[in-house]
Formats: C-alpha cells, structure tokens, sequence
C-alpha cells in the first residue's frame, strides 16, 4: 500500500518540478526572442502615451521640506569617471569646463560653469527614485534646462535632447548618455544642477552638472554632463535607444 | 418514479460560469502568476523594504533580505524584519551559492535581469488593468455582481452556519450548490474591489510620472517607500486568497470545479435537502 502512493507522491513531485521548471525555462527563453521582447516592451508606449496625455507640462513632482532630507545621499553607478579628461577638469576645481550646446539649434554655444551659475536659478527638494527600487530625498540647486534652450534656440524639428557625460561604462569606453523629450526638456523642475545640499555638487552625485528630471527615474539624470545636444531622432546615435541604460533593455520613458 | 428519473433529479449539470467570466478568470491567473514573479524581480534588484517617503531617512528598513558570512566563514542567506533575524539561506537572502532576495524559482526572469522583469511586470500590469476594468463592466452589465457576487438578507443570516461549514470542510449540495455561499461572496467582493484596487493604487504610487498628477497624493499611503512595502504586502495577500482559494477548490470537487471554470459546466450532487 506504501510503495505505490511513494511512487505516486514522486510521480507527482517530479511532475510538478518538471512543469514548473518548463513553465520558467520557457518564460525565460521568451524573454530572448527578440519580437516577444518587442512586444513586452510595447507597452512603455502606452505608459508613456496616457501619462504625457495625463501630465501637463505645468504637473510638477513633489517638493518636500528640509526635515525630509536624506542625511547621505547615496551614489550610484559612476561614483568617480575614470578619464584622465575629466579628471584634469576636477583637479582645477572645474575651472576649464565647458558645456557645449548644439545641435538642431539657431545658436550653438557653450556654457562654463560660472556663466551657468549666473542665470536664473531653482532650488528644490525632491525625491530621487532610482530604477532598483530605493528612494532619497536632496536638494537641487542649478539652472532650469529651459533657460539654457531658450539662449539656443532649437529649430522646429528638435524633438529630443540628448546629454552626452565623461563617465566611460566599460572597457570599450563607450560613455554614458540619456535623452528626454521636449515636454521634459522644457519643464520648470528640469534642472543642470551644480549644488546638492547647499553645496558644490560632489563629483560622487555628478559634479559639475547632472540633469534633474524630476518626474522620471534616476537612470535618465545623467552625471557628468560634457555636451548637450538638440536632435530629431534618436536612433543613429550610439545603439539607437537613446540612452546607456535603454541600449541594454530599460524603457527610455521613465516615468513608472 | 422509475429509478432512472430519480437518478437525474439528483444529478444536474448546470451552466456555473458564463465565458466572459471564465475567459477573464484565466486571464488574471495568467497575469497575476506574472506580474508576482516578476515582481519579486524587481524587488531583487534592491532587497529591502522602508517606512515612509525615503530609504534614507536614518531608520533602517523593516524588512531586508542579504548574505553574510557566518563565524566560520560559510557564506549565509538571512532576512531581517523588524530587527528580528533569521537565518534564510537557501530560500531568501541567498540561493543556489548567489546574494539574491527571493531564489530563481520564485522569479521571472529566473536570474537577476531588471530590464527583463520590468518589461513583463509593465505589460501584465496593462492585461491586469484592461482586465479587470473589462470584467467591472461585464459584471455591472450582466448583473452578474448585483445577482451573484453581492450577498443577500439571507447570505448575511447564514455567516455564523457558513463559517461552522467551511471549518469542517462541509460543503454545499443541492440547491444551495447553484449559488456562492457568503463567505466565498466576501472573499470574491473583497479581492476584486479592495485588494486589487489598492495593489495597483501602490503601483502607482511608485511612479515618478503619476506622482505629479497631484503632488503629495502618495503621502496618503505614508510615502513612495511606504507605498512600496504596502505593495509587496497586498502581493502576499494575494497569494493567501488563492492558497485559500485553490484549497476550497480542491476540498469541494477538483474537477467539477475545474471544469465548470473551463466549460462551464458544474455537476450539481444528490440534493440531501438538510434544510427543508
């Protein structure tokens, strides 16, 4: 009576493991054919879609108080860019540093860093959500992005703007860079930040400029911004997702 | 009355489920089995849970899952919940000899793949939503919520009997087999328009895009992170409804069940007429 329940049990266990493992192995082999990939991913168009239909250009992020201020704020990714460039600009205490701005623009020029700190500025405090899951709050400091645009001028075709950084991701030395649409380009809390928490910007957080993009993840407030450019299309530069993180799989609308 | 006649009075095959609701219902098996697994993805890629708008606020999370080294240099898996730690290993913390929150048979994709997870958890959370808004509408229009699911004067007199049933697994025959019994109407009521409404109101709290919707809306949940810890804990709620679920399923006639979920078709036993 023992035996054939044993064997039924093992039977039935086997039975379960193999299914479950053929329903994962499956799952996972899905998630490697390139148009089922595709089709999950469609549906960062209709993220994006209903949330640019549901979020005007004037819908800002929250702001909070000094009291909510995280007492670190944490680095992640690049915490110091391993370029011999970048590390001459901050040895001189980002004396030479440039920002270029061009592209699809009227009046191409470039930015250095005190010219940056002369316009008008925005302080805020936000809460920065990176893609993993964790949250910090700080308090930003920098030139709205509209304002650097406006000195531009981008032509009518400019659709995306894209921010090119010093920090090399891996030994084929391709650099990290983001993109943002013209709705977040222009928005209020759209910011180069040069000062974290009252002061400088440390290089760990993204000195001298990061971007702030205050209703997306972290992934798109590019550190170490080198040089803005203004474009069409997005994708005939690097791998064509308009981003570092976008070219290895995340959704170039971070807004979820 | 010929014994034949007899027999088919007390065996009736009814139509239980209609196929909209049998279509839906799979649907949802379907997307909730991804969208767990594919949270517990992404809850990998940062295996901690806070109180609260922030991580960082000085307080340490309620809930952290990672992997230490022992005294004797073994690498272990542990889990902290409320300072309280237990050791984990082989389940949570760490697995098959990789630092990972919840093992690779819980997840999807099995290994550690952010981008992947996202994509499936984004697009099922679209099936999710569709859903169960197409299944509102049907349930509204057919007065399948107003007939079936909402429960009667007589359903609320009959709480005390019914919870004495469900505890010794005695179920339903005849007559009263046609229709949900009360508790099952709470639980079906209770899932559909409290659990899932808030699991995907916590979703959405975590979006940095609606949380401009209407600045400060989050802070009604106690923050994105709190936010966050409440999603992971109406997930788990979830999978308790359907242990429960899959428990009264198989206690009151598997396949009856099951096939009454895949062709509708419910056998309805001898009617015993205890009540009458």
């Amino acid at each position: 009576m023992n035996e054939p329940s044993d064997s039924r049990r093992r039977f039935l266990q086997r039975a379960l493991a193999a299914g479950g493992a053929l329903v994962l192995s499956g799952c996972d082999r899905l998630s490697r054919i390139e148009w089922f990939a595709g089709l999950l991913a469609s549906a960062e168009k209709l993220t994006y879609a209903s949330q640019r239909l549901l979020l005007t250009r004037r819908a800002m992020a929250q702001e909070f108080s000094e009291a909510d201020l995280s007492p670190f704020f944490r680095s992640n990714g690049t915490s110091n860019p391993r370029d011999p460039a970048y590390q001459a600009l901050a040895a001189a205490g980002f004396a030479d540093y440039r920002l270029e701005v061009g592209g699809l623009v009227a009046h191409p020029r470039s930015y250095s860093l005190a010219e940056l700190k002369a316009l008008p500025s925005r302080t805020q405090i936000t809460r920065h959500d990176c893609v993993e899951g964790w949250s910090a709050i700080g308090k930003w400091k920098g030139a709205p992005l509209a304002r650097v645009l406006e000195a531009v001028r981008p032509l009518p075709s400019a659709r995306y703007v894209v921010f090119f950084c010093a920090d090399p991701m891996n030994a084929r030395g391709q650099r990290y860079y983001e993109s943002i649409d013209m709705e977040d380009a222009f928005h209020a809390q759209t910011l180069l930040a040069y000062a974290l928490n009252d002061a400088p910007l440390p290089i760990r957080n993204g000195a001298p400029i990061r971007v702030r993009v205050e209703r997306q993840l972290g992934y798109k407030m590019a550190k170490y911004v080198m040089r803005i450019a203004v474009v069409d299309r997005l994708d005939d530069i690097e791998g064509g997702r308009g981003g570092y993180w976008e070219d290895r799989g995340y959704e170039w609308y971070a807004g979820i | 009355m010929p014994p034949r006649d007899a027999a088919a009075a007390r065996e009736t095959v009814i139509l239980r489920h209609p196929w909209p609701v049998r279509l839906m219902h799979w649907i949802n098996v379907l997307a909730c089995t991804v969208l767990l697994m594919s949270g517990l993805q992404i809850f990998n890629a940062y295996p901690a849970l806070h109180w609260g708008k922030s991580s960082y606020d000085g307080r340490p999370p309620i809930l952290q899952m990672g992997a230490r080294q022992d005294a004797a240099g073994n690498p272990v898996g542990f889990t902290r919940i409320f300072g309280h730690e237990f050791d984990t290993t082989g389940v949570l913390g760490m697995s098959s000899g990789v630092e990972r929150g919840f093992p690779a048979w819980l997840t999807l994709p099995g290994h550690q793949w952010l981008a992947m997870g996202r994509r499936w958890h984004f697009f099922f959370a679209w099936v999710l939503v569709v859903n169960g808004l197409a299944y509102v509408a049907y349930a509204l229009a057919s007065r399948h919520l107003a007939r079936d699911l909402v429960p009667t004067r007589a359903d609320w007199r009959s709480i005390g009997q019914s919870v004495g049933d469900h505890l010794r697994l005695r179920h339903p025959r005849g007559e009263a087999a046609r229709h949900y019994n009360v508790l099952q109407k709470l639980a079906y009521l209770g899932v559909i328009f409290v659990l899932f409404p808030a699991l995907i109101l916590m979703g959405w709290a975590m979006s940095p895009g609606l949380n401009a919707l209407l600045p400060g809306w989050v802070d009604f949940f106690g923050g994105r992170q709190a936010a966050r810890t409440l999603h992971f804990v109406a997930a788990w709620l979830l999978v308790g409804f359907v242990f429960i679920h899959v428990f009264e399923v198989v206690v009151s006639g598997l396949w009856n069940n099951l096939r009454a979920m895949i062709s509708g078709r419910y056998r309805i036993a001898g009617e015993e007429r205890r009540d009458e």
